[in-house]
């Protein structure tokens, strides 16, 4: 959850070679603002490039998470409502829901270019904190809006670290503390027609993420496909800035 | 109409003492309800016992500065005097809170009110804020948040 006021601005990128396809990179700008403490709200734009292709605007998400307990728990449940407006030329793999795979990633821009996809997107969001460890396990649905498809389902789990819990006295870049790092897994979990790990595509990685002092987060995941129908190799890179009190800036 | 009469004719049975009775008690709830919002009462005995083991050491209370100035400065004011609706952390309420109290309010926040949760933050640099906080000390009077923040 962002805090109350604060705008964090990210640029998420992902990119990968699959299997029979061209290259292709994905950029997704996404603005997330803090409402209120319990309410944070989102807006993503994505757009990607393929070699020997295109280069291509995929369309918006429109997000918004809930916290629903007041107070602190052994897990803290977050709910998460998305609506997403994409062509299916999209390829930021936010996350990985139903039966998609490396064939969805092979298709030339020119035909999925025209496909608009309106789904609704929910999450279950479940978050712990123990000595220093984030653990957090995310359940998806989504259902396409303007088809008769069924609901697709999948799953993140991811846990990290700081590599330095306790801040050093004084201002160092490159301290332990400005560094953390996890493992996440994350996949799809089929849909009302099939659901389970049949014909999914399932992914897991190392990431690797820094703050500078006053200044952005850096975060990098190289995320190694597990089957067949996974890309083989999906490389993640995001930098996060946070402007804080974004509309105290304009009135004193 | 028939049930106005029936209310009528209650109200004329029941002495007045007893609808007196009624409203202070209803008052009183109201007020206890009232007195509840106050974030010092949720906390559990087991937090207040908690000792911060970083009280006191100058190095705990530099880092603290630090992750004040990063997470907490931005609405309690590098100062920590608060401005407008973002109390001051510098008044009698909050420096004569037990530093287990002031971690239960780190972890716990209080959403209703716009004090996010810093469970996030691992427990160390909760406590080196915590101590930075307590080394402040209490304001001359000059606070321009609220006294007693909820």
């Amino acid at each position: 959850m962002e805090e109350p006021g604060n705008l964090e601005i990210s640029m998420k990128n992902t990119a990968a070679s699959p299997k029979y396809g061209n290259t292709f990179g994905s950029a997704t700008v996404e603005f997330e603002f803090g409402t209120t403490a319990w309410w944070t709200t989102e807006f993503y734009l994505s757009g990607q490039t393929t070699a020997n292709d295109s280069t291509v605007f995929n369309g918006f998400r429109l997000e918004n998470r809930l916290r629903p307990l007041l107070h602190e728990h052994w897990i803290n449940p977050v709910l998460y409502v998305e609506y997403e407006n994409l062509n299916k030329a999209d390829r930021s793999i936010l996350e990985v829901t139903g039966h998609n795979g490396v064939q969805d990633y092979v298709v030339p821009n020119r035909i999925q270019r025209p496909e608009i996809e309106r789904s609704l997107e929910t999450k279950l969001i479940l978050s712990s904190n123990f000595r220093g460890w984030n653990i957090s396990e995310n359940f998806i649905a989504e259902k396409d809006l303007n088809e008769s498809d069924p609901a697709e389902f999948g799953y993140a789990i991811g846990v990290s670290r700081p590599f330095a819990l306790a801040a050093s006295p004084r201002a160092c870049t490159f301290c332990r503390e400005n560094f953390v790092g996890g493992v996440e897994v994350y996949g799809g979990l089929g849909d009302t027609n099939g659901f389970g790990w049949r014909a999914t595509s399932q992914y897991v990685g190392p990431i690797i993420a820094f703050t500078v002092p006053r200044g952005p987060t850096i975060a990098f995941s190289p995320n190694v496909g597990l089957n067949d129908n996974s890309l083989g190799v999906l490389y993640r890179f995001s930098v996060t800035y946070e402007v804080q009190q974004i509309f105290g800036r304009f009135h004193r | 109409m028939r049930h106005a009469r029936h209310l009528n004719a209650i109200a004329q049975r029941t002495p007045l003492s007893l609808v007196y009775r009624l409203a202070a008690g209803l008052l009183a709830v109201a007020l206890c309800a009232g007195a509840s919002d106050s974030w010092l009462l949720h906390v559990p005995a087991s937090y207040r016992r908690k000792v911060n083991p970083y009280a006191g050491q100058p190095d705990a209370i530099a880092a603290g500065g630090r992750l004040f100035s990063d997470h907490c400065a931005q609405c309690h004011q590098p100062d920590a005097l608060g401005k407008g609706k973002r109390p001051s952390l510098r008044t009698s309420y909050i420096q004569n809170a037990t530093d287990g109290e002031l971690f239960w309010l780190l972890r716990n926040g209080i959403l209703a009110h716009g004090m996010p949760s810093w469970s996030m933050l691992p427990e160390p640099p909760r406590w080196q804020i915590i101590a930075y906080v307590k080394s402040l000390g209490p304001s001359d009077g000059s606070a321009r948040g609220e006294e007693n923040p909820k």
